[in-house]
């Protein structure tokens, strides 16, 4: 899989009279990992969700290769997410009632793939991410880690090109995020995928090839190029 | 830390006697170990004779306390080429990256700036300690392992600093 480019060009949002973004200027290049570091409300999560095509800018432009994010409508935004970009959260955000394997099948299945097309490439990334043996458990009856590596899966089923990871590591212990991290990254290298990852926990940026700052909506570098 | 690019730091404001070196080196940086009289003379005296201060006097009276230094354009320049230098992330970094921070603060340089320069040298530090943990056998790894937190207590540590530079400077300058 080649993955495209995903910049964005002086992005601004806001919400009612607060500037959360300003200006902001990112390229993230296909299969790099992107580290996006700056204190609690900064507005981080805010840039990852322009980016995701989740929230669109008030002002600037997002691209996807030659697509431009920012001015597609809410439905063919819900169909990029679904099929271009895949995201994790610091809670796994899982359906409870659904068995684990089921759960990263969701994407392909609501994108129309076939069952059995679709169980097998869960099978893989399970067995990818240390979760063979897992796939019929509820979330409920899963760790804090095996429950964020089934949110992985789900992320990276549909080899999105463009990965999403705001705090990934957020509820879990060192141990355990460690654990999510080395697989993530090894998985995301392993297909080809870029990956945005927020985080203020150092180690976790540590993962990253390189990392962007991003503090009162602006966004720098740590060192000045 | 060196004592030396210190006492440069707290000479850089105005000119000021050994004694009263001593005393600001001892209030801001001394809480584990103060400076001897000799030490501060000593120390002087080496950056006189390496053209980085020079001394005015003696003034009338005795004693090298009379004896009033002042920071010469080079000294400026070696201080501020120390200041802007990364530390090599090692543990147990704290004072000299706390000299930095407060030396930058009195003279109204940019800390937040050295911060983030010694930011990216620790992520550079701790990506090439994360090839290593993962590549290597437990016991070298469990290594890796130990720098990796030293190193991210000290960057938890500049994000708080950074955070709160403006009481730093309410503080230090009073």
């Amino acid at each position: 899989m080649t993955a495209a480019t995903l910049t964005a060009r002086a992005v601004t949002k806001t919400y009612g009279t607060t500037t959360a973004l300003h200006d902001a200027t990112v390229t993230i290049a296909p299969g790099e990992i992107l580290a996006v570091l700056g204190p609690s409300g900064s507005g981080k999560s805010t840039l990852l969700h322009c980016l995701g095509g989740v929230l669109r800018p008030d002002a600037g432009e997002v691209w996807l290769g030659d697509l431009r994010v920012d001015r597609l409508g809410e439905r063919a935004r819900t169909v990029l997410r679904r099929d271009r970009f895949g995201f994790v959260f610091q809670f796994g955000q899982l359906v409870p009632e659904l068995p684990a394997i089921e759960n990263a099948m969701l994407p392909m299945l609501l994108a129309g793939a076939g069952w059995p097309e679709t169980r097998r490439r869960a099978g893989e990334l399970f067995d990818r991410l240390g979760l063979a043996g897992l796939a019929g458990r509820r979330p409920g009856e899963l760790s804090g880690g095996q429950a964020q590596r089934v949110a992985v899966a789900r992320a990276l089923i549909a080899r999105p090109d463009v990965l999403f990871a705001d705090e990934p590591t957020g509820s879990l212990d060192s141990l355990a995020g460690q654990q999510v991290m080395d697989l993530l990254v090894d998985a995301v290298r392993a297909q080809g995928a870029s990956l945005v990852l927020v985080t203020h926990e150092a180690r976790v940026a540590a993962c990253a090839d390189r990392e962007i700052v991003v503090r009162d909506g602006q966004v720098g570098t740590l060192v000045e190029s | 830390m060196t004592v030396s690019t210190t006492l440069l730091g707290l000479l850089e404001p105005e000119p000021s006697h050994g004694y009263e070196l001593k005393r600001g080196y001892d209030s801001l940086f001394g809480a584990d170990r103060q400076l001897s009289f000799g030490q501060v003379y000593g120390t002087l005296n080496r950056l006189e004779r390496d053209g980085l201060v020079t001394a005015g006097g003696p003034a009338p009276g005795s004693g090298p306390d009379r004896k009033r230094f002042a920071i010469t354009p080079d000294g400026v320049a070696a201080l501020e080429e120390w200041l802007d230098r990364p530390e090599p992330p090692e543990p147990h970094l704290q004072p000299v990256l706390f000299a930095k921070v407060v030396l930058a603060v009195l003279s109204g340089r940019p800390a937040a700036r050295y911060l983030d320069t010694q930011r990216a040298a620790h992520l550079e530090r701790m990506r090439s300690l994360n090839t290593q943990r993962r590549s290597s056998r437990l016991t070298e790894s469990l290594t890796a392992e130990y720098g990796l937190f030293h190193l991210e207590a000290d960057l938890r540590w500049m994000d708080l600093t950074a955070a709160r530079l403006d009481q730093l400077a309410a503080e230090v300058s009073r």
